[in-house]
């Protein structure tokens, strides 16, 4: 590949910011825009830029839509090759631009999701080019598949 | 000098049942410093400091000082603790009691109590037992700050690869159909 891959890291905060920055290593040499829900977590990316959405969670449907706003905004200056997430609702968004602008997508669903899939996990399976679980026995032939976990 | 314990729910929603134990217990124990993270709970401690929200910076300190966390069944504070070798007890939220969505937190609890270093209380109920034993409690083994080298490798190996090679790194998908 002549240039460097452009890639969007994008996750909601807490424990699916914590997964995110765990897996930074892979995005080594790539070019990389972290985007989270605090703008206090700029002091935790190892590398790359630093964007910000506002927080919400599916039960506020005004927020929601903010974010989905914000985020199709940054996907578009962004213009990334490749979008991954930890979670939850901002990857969902994310994934559904993104793939509309020939991006690929790998989503990581959390290590917190023991015995299912998250919701959220389970919904972006047609958006998802790489669907991964943290946990062996959730792998299943037709996906999501294991790919090894943050611990 | 007493110990320190550094409680924390997370900022996304209060766990009152979880900080209104740790408070009771604080109440009885003087001579343990606690601190909690208290989110947007509506229960205020009266028995130790608190606040509700820390900065990544001042939330990083406060594990470093503390001699064991206690906190919600999240997988940050969970990683946290680990990260930083500190015992850690946690409790796992219940989504029949609309404290978080479902009960993922439970199995949570169920995968991570039996690594050495992390305790579980499944209630309130059972929150001053654990605690009078965490400061004697085993340190976790310190995990290092990046995920395992394969989860590193899988994740790498697909950004380089090109669009056209993305379908043999997923399993072909079938008619399977159980989203909401």
């Amino acid at each position: 590949m002549a240039k460097k891959p452009r890639v969007l890291a994008i996750a909601s905060g807490g424990g699916h910011w914590v997964q995110l920055l765990r897996v930074a290593p892979a995005f080594e040499g790539c070019d990389t825009c972290f985007v989270t829900v605090r703008r206090s977590y700029r002091e935790d990316i190892p590398f790359g830029r630093f964007r910000t959405i506002v927080d919400a969670t599916r039960w506020n449907k005004i927020k929601l839509a903010r974010m989905a706003l914000k985020i199709a905004l940054i996907v578009l200056l962004e213009r990334p090759d490749v979008v991954i997430s930890t979670g939850a609702a901002p990857g969902y968004f994310a994934f559904r631009v993104a793939r509309l602008l020939g991006a690929r997508t790998i989503w990581l669903d959390s290590i917190a999701n023991a015995e299912v899939l998250s919701m959220t996990g389970k919904m972006v399976e047609p958006y998802a080019d790489l669907w991964l679980t943290q946990w062996e026995h959730l792998a299943t032939p037709s996906g999501p598949s294991y790919g090894g976990s943050v611990i | 000098m007493g110990s320190t314990i550094f409680a924390t729910v997370g900022a996304q929603m209060g766990f009152d049942r979880l900080i209104s134990a740790v408070d009771a217990w604080a109440k009885q124990h003087p001579e343990t410093t606690v601190f909690a993270q208290i989110g947007p709970g509506s229960y205020e401690p009266r028995s130790m400091e608190w606040t509700r929200l820390l900065e990544p910076a001042a939330f990083r300190m406060r594990v470093e000082t503390a001699d064991a966390l206690v906190g919600h069944a999240g997988m940050g504070t969970i990683i946290t603790a680990l990260q930083h070798a500190k015992p850690v007890l946690i409790m796992p939220r219940r989504g029949d009691r609309q404290e978080t969505r479902n009960d993922h937190q439970v199995a949570t609890a169920d995968r991570f109590g039996s690594k050495p270093g992390v305790l579980v209380a499944m209630d309130e109920g059972d929150i001053a037992r654990k605690l009078d034993t965490i400061l004697s409690a085993d340190r976790p083994d310190p995990l290092g700050n990046t995920a395992s080298t394969q989860l590193v490798e899988t994740i790498r190996r697909f950004i380089h690869s090109a669009g056209a090679d993305a379908a043999s790194v997923r399993p072909p998908s079938d008619s399977t159909e159980t989203d909401p």
